[in-house]
């Protein structure tokens, strides 16, 4: 599984990307976040508030319930701030 | 017609909006997002940083525009955003809407503006004269700006 990581979430984990090969149990996106949070302490800072995380599965913002099951990517970011 | 661009390169909004032109049209809006060269208590910015999601952010800006068409009868409909490194009182983004009458170009254009702070994936990053960089908190006052056209 390829997983993205934007703004503040990237520099906490220290990658922009990486291919990760998951656990069959790791279903969702609530799931992910929870495995990944177990990774190293880089992971475990980046995802410490789950209120300042947002996700999208390809290219498709998604909730913590949302599926993973089939996906190609996977991006992690804070709250967006354009405009 | 929609043009959504996503682009480090700066714009010239006099051939944006001369773009917008077409036969119908009889209003034409447009709102332009500056660098403002100091925050609050923060000190003087030396540049904003503005990262994106390629891919997916001109996906999200195209979704936003075509709500707007769907909403009102726009002959043209014009969104960019530069990303990358921007220095006080340069050009963040413009936003453009055209259609037969005012009020739906000046409505389509409030609402493309309060959207895309909220739905699209673009993030700003404060670079100081002095001191630690800062993400910028998402602010709660976007989020109701661009709930507000829900009830429409």
């Amino acid at each position: 599984m390829r997983i993205l990581y934007f703004a503040w979430l990237r520099e906490k984990i220290g990658t922009a990307e990486e291919t990760l090969d998951l656990p069959p149990q790791v279903q969702t996106v609530g799931a992910l976040v929870a495995w990944l949070k177990t990774r190293d302490a880089g992971h475990a800072a980046a995802f410490a508030d789950q209120k300042l995380i947002r996700c999208a599965v390809d290219l498709e913002f998604a909730t913590a319930e949302a599926s993973i099951l089939g996906a190609g990517e996977i991006a992690f970011f804070p709250p967006v701030t354009g405009g | 017609m929609l043009r959504i661009l996503v682009q480090e390169n700066d714009f010239d909004a006099g051939t944006e909006l001369a773009g917008l032109q077409a036969e119908g049209v009889g209003g034409i809006a447009s709102f332009i997002g500056t660098v403002r060269a100091n925050a609050n208590d923060n000190p003087p910015l030396a540049a904003l940083y503005l990262e994106h999601y390629p891919g997916m952010t001109e996906r999200a800006l195209s979704k936003i525009a075509e709500q707007a068409a769907a909403k009102w009868p726009l002959k043209n409909c014009t969104i960019i955003h530069r990303v990358g490194r921007l220095l006080p009182g340069q050009n963040i983004v413009f936003v453009g809407a055209a259609s037969a009458h005012r009020q739906a170009a000046l409505s389509a254009t409030a609402f493309l503006i309060d959207w895309l702070k909220t739905s699209a994936p673009l993030w700003k990053r404060e670079d100081f004269t002095s001191g630690p960089s800062l993400w910028v908190p998402a602010r709660t006052a976007d989020d109701n700006a661009a709930e507000k056209w829900s009830n429409l």
